[in-house]
C-alpha cells in the first residue's frame, strides 16, 4: 500500500521534472543552437559587452528598461559610465534609450526594431549567440541580409565589417522521402578584421551583457539561494528533532 | 450600564497574566477558540505524508497576500505602464525581484499543493459522509483560485499575459445567444485593453481574494466541525477513551501536528526556494519566455499555450471537435470537468473510504483518472502535432485522439461511479487506525 502511495506522489513530481528539461516552449524553427559560453562573472567580458551593445545595437534599439546606473554593478564607476557610454544623455539614471526615431525605423526596417532588455530572457542566450554568427548574404531579401536562425529577419547584419560577410553554400546532399534535399553551409566569402575566434569571443561578450541585462538580479540572486537552503537544512534538522521529542508519547 | 461581573474564567495561567486572560475570555472567546482550533481539536494520529498539503496551501495563501501586498506597492494597473512597473519592480525595487519570484512561483505551487491535496481527498474518501460540505467548500475554493489566477495572469501584461486572456475570454464568447455580449460584460472593451486591465487588477487584489478568505473559513470550520479524515478513513470519534472523553486515537492538533507541519513547511520551502533562486521560469512553466514580450494585439505569438495548471482542461477543449461551428461542446465538457467535482459525495457508493480498503474496480478507476489528468496536463502545453498524424484515420493528430479518450476516462471515473462503487469487492476496516 505504501508503495503505491510513494509512487502516486512521485509521478506528478516525475511530469513536472519532464516538463521543465524540455525547453521547447518558444515552437523555435529547428535551427541547431550553439552554446553560449555565458559568464556572469566575468566582469571584464560584461563590461566589453556593454561597450559593444551601446556602440552598435544602441544605434537601433533601446534597453528602456535598463537604466545606466545600474552598469556600476557589472565594476563601472559612474565617470567611467558617463564617459565611455553615455551618448544620448547626461543623466546616469536614464534608461538606455536609442536615438533612432521611431519613424525613421519604420520606413527603413518596416518596423520598430524590438527592446532589447529582455531578449535573453525571450529567445535564450544559445539563440543569441547563434543568431548573431549566421547572418549571410541575400539578394532575394530587401536589406540584403539573411539569417539561418531567423529566417527573413528585417534586420541587416551590424557586424559584417568584423566579421565578414558569410555565404550559404552548398556543402552536400541528403535524401528525405525520396528526394535530394541540398545541406547548406555558412561560409565566409570576404573577410572582416576579425577572425572567427576573434569574432565568436566578441559575441560571447555582447550575448554575456545581454543575459546579464535581461537579469540584473540573477548574480544577488543565485548567491543568496545558496544561504538560504544552508539556513533551510540546518531548520530541517531542528524541527525535525523538536517533531520527533513530541511525538515520542505517541503511541 | 450594569456592571461586568468578577471574571469567572478559570485560567491555567496563574498571576497577571492569567488575570488578563481572564479578562479577554469575558468578552472574547479567545481560550475556547483555542481549544477548539488548536490545543483540543483531535486529530487522527496517522496522518501520512499527504496531510501535509492543507497546512502548506495556508502557508501559501498567506505568502501570496503578503508579496501581493508589497507588488501592488510599485505595480501600476494601466495598459500603458503596467508591463514596465513589473520591470521597475525587478530592476529598481530592493529585494523587489525577490518579492516578484515569490508571488510568481507561489501562484504555480499553489496549485501543486492543491492538487496534491484534492488528490488526497479522493485516496482517503475525504468527501463522504459527513464531510460533504466540506468537500464543496474545498471545490469553491479551487474554483476561486482558477480565477485567482487567470485574473492575475494578465497583471504583468506580456504577451502570453495577453493572447491567455484572449482565448479563455473567447471561450465565454462560445455560449450560445449570449456569448459574445457576455464577452464584452468580461472585457468592458470590445477588446482586452486598459478597461479589461484594471478591472482584472481590482478582481484579483481584493474581489476574489475576500471569496478565497471566506471560503477558507468556511473550509476550516466545516473541518473541525466534524473532524479530520485520516488514511485508513474510519471515524475515530467513534472510539472515545471514557476517562479522558478524548477518542483513542486522536492527538491534540498542538503542539502534535503544529511541530510536524513544521517540518512539512521546511521541507516544502526548500523546494519552493530552489525555484525561486535557481530555476524561477521553472523552464518556461511558471514564467513563460513570451511573456517577456511587452502585449501587442498586433502579433499573435506562434504558439499559444495556458499555464500548466489549466492545460489539463485546455486539452480537453481542444479535444472535442466542434459542432454547428461553434466552439460551445468543448467548452461545456471543460467547464463541466471542473464542475463535476463537486458531485463526487454523492455519485460514491461505496461503504468504506479509504482506498485502502476499497476493492480492484475502485483502484482501477482512480489509477486511470490520474494518470489521464496527467497525460492531458501534458497535452495541453505542447502542439496537437506533437505525435504526428494516424493515417488509417483520416490524418487525425494522434495527441487529439488520445486526448479524446483521456477524456472520456476522466469523465467515466465519476459518471460511472455510482455502479463501479456499489459492485466493488471492498475489504473489511479496522476498528482503530493502523499505526
Amino acid at each position: 500500500m505504501k508503495s503505491i502511495i510513494r509512487n502516486l506522489l512521485a509521478a506528478p513530481a516525475l511530469v513536472l521534472c519532464l516538463l521543465a528539461s524540455s525547453t521547447t516552449v518558444l515552437g523555435n524553427e529547428e535551427a541547431v543552437l550553439d552554446t553560449a559560453p555565458i559568464n556572469l562573472k566575468d566582469q571584464a567580458s560584461l563590461q566589453r559587452g556593454a561597450k559593444t551593445f551601446v556602440n552598435y545595437c544602441m544605434n537601433c534599439h533601446n534597453a528602456s528598461f535598463m537604466r545606466y546606473s545600474h552598469l556600476t554593478a557589472i565594476g563601472l564607476t559612474e565617470e567611467q559610465i558617463k564617459a565611455n557610454l553615455m551618448f544620448g544623455t547626461d543623466k546616469i539614471g536614464d534608461t538606455m534609450v536609442s536615438a533612432l526615431d521611431p519613424k525613421d525605423a519604420k520606413e527603413w526596417f518596416g518596423g520598430l526594431p524590438p527592446d532589447l532588455t529582455l531578449v535573453a530572457r525571450v529567445r535564450g542566450s544559445d539563440w543569441l549567440y547563434t543568431f548573431l554568427r549566421s547572418f549571410h548574404r541575400d539578394d532575394a531579401s530587401p536589406t540584403g541580409w539573411n539569417n539561418t536562425v531567423f529566417k527573413n529577419v528585417g534586420m541587416p547584419n551590424p557586424l559584417h565589417d568584423l566579421q565578414g560577410t558569410q555565404i550559404l553554400t552548398k556543402a552536400g546532399e541528403k535524401e528525405e522521402h525520396g528526394h535530394k534535399i541540398p545541406i547548406m553551409k555558412l561560409a565566409i566569402d570576404r573577410a572582416g578584421t576579425m577572425n572567427q575566434t576573434e569574432y565568436d569571443l566578441f559575441v560571447k561578450d555582447l550575448v554575456n551583457y545581454l543575459t546579464y541585462m535581461g537579469e540584473p538580479a540573477r548574480p544577488a540572486r543565485t548567491q543568496l539561494g545558496v544561504l538560504v537552503l544552508l539556513f533551510l537544512v540546518i531548520a530541517f534538522f531542528a524541527t525535525l528533532w523538536l517533531k520527533n521529542e513530541y511525538w515520542k508519547d505517541v503511541k | 450600564m450594569a456592571s461586568i461581573p468578577k471574571p469567572i474564567s478559570t485560567s491555567p495561567i496563574g498571576g497577571l497574566p492569567g488575570k488578563f486572560l481572564g479578562w479577554i475570555d469575558d468578552r472574547f472567546p479567545l481560550t475556547t477558540l483555542y481549544k477548539e482550533h488548536l490545543g483540543e481539536y483531535y486529530a487522527p494520529k496517522n496522518f501520512n505524508l499527504w496531510y501535509y498539503f492543507g497546512s502548506l496551501a495556508l502557508l501559501i495563501l498567506v505568502m501570496q497576500i503578503v508579496t501581493g501586498i508589497f507588488l501592488t506597492m510599485n505595480y501600476k494597473p494601466d495598459a500603458k505602464f503596467a508591463f514596465a512597473s513589473v520591470e521597475y519592480i525587478m530592476r529598481d525595487v530592493s529585494a523587489g525581484w525577490l518579492i516578484r519570484y515569490m508571488h510568481s512561483t507561489g501562484a504555480s505551487m499553489f496549485f501543486v499543493v492543491v492538487y496534491l491535496h484534492m488528490m488526497r481527498g479522493l485516496m482517503y474518501g475525504s468527501y463522504k459522509k459527513p464531510r460533504e460540505l466540506l468537500w464543496v467548500f474545498g471545490c469553491m475554493i479551487y474554483l476561486a483560485l482558477m480565477a485567482e489566477a487567470f485574473f492575475g495572469y494578465l497583471l504583468p501584461w506580456g504577451q502570453m499575459s495577453y493572447w491567455g486572456a484572449q482565448v479563455i475570454i473567447n471561450l465565454f464568447g462560445a455560449i450560445p445567444f449570449i456569448g459574445e455580449d457576455l464577452a464584452v460584460w468580461i472585457r468592458g472593451d470590445y477588446n482586452i485593453g486598459d478597461a479589461t486591465l484594471n478591472r482584472f487588477f481590482a478582481f484579483h487584489v481584493i474581489a476574489i481574494p475576500l471569496v478565497l478568505l471566506g471560503l477558507v473559513a468556511a473550509h476550516l470550520t466545516a473541518l473541525h466541525e466534524v473532524g479530520s479524515n485520516n488514511p485508513d478513513g474510519i471515524e475515530i470519534k467513534k472510539n472515545i477513551d471514557p476517562k479522558s472523553g478524548h477518542p483513542r486515537d486522536g492527538i491534540p492538533f498542538h503542539p502534535y501536528y503544529t511541530v510536524k507541519d513544521l517540518v512539512g513547511v521546511v521541507v516544502f520551502l526548500g523546494a519552493f526556494t530552489a525555484i525561486i533562486f535557481f530555476a524561477p521560469e521553472m523552464g518556461g512553466y511558471f514564467l513563460e519566455a513570451a511573456n517577456f514580450i511587452p502585449a501587442d494585439p498586433l502579433k499573435t505569438p506562434a504558439h499559444i499555450a495556458p499555464v500548466w495548471y489549466f492545460t489539463p482542461f485546455y486539452a480537453m477543449l481542444r479535444a472535442v471537435p466542434s459542432m454547428f461551428s461553434s466552439q460551445f461542446p468543448g467548452v461545456a465538457v471543460m467547464g463541466g470537468a471542473t464542475l463535476i467535482l463537486f458531485a463526487l459525495p454523492w455519485l460514491d457508493r461505496g461503504k468504506v473510504r479509504s482506498v485502502r480498503y476499497r476493492g480492484p474496480i475502485y483502484k482501477a478507476f482512480l489509477t486511470a483518472f490520474v494518470v489521464s489528468f496527467l497525460i492531458l496536463g501534458y497535452l495541453g502545453v505542447v502542439p496537437t502535432t506533437v505525435w504526428g498524424q494516424l493515417s488509417f484515420l483520416g490524418g487525425v493528430d494522434s495527441a487529439t485522439l488520445v486526448a479524446r479518450i483521456l477524456t472520456v476516462v476522466y469523465f467515466s471515473f465519476f459518471i460511472l461511479m455510482p455502479w463501479y462503487t456499489k459492485i466493488d469487492k471492498e475489504k473489511a476496516e479496522p476498528s482503530q487506525v493502523t499505526y
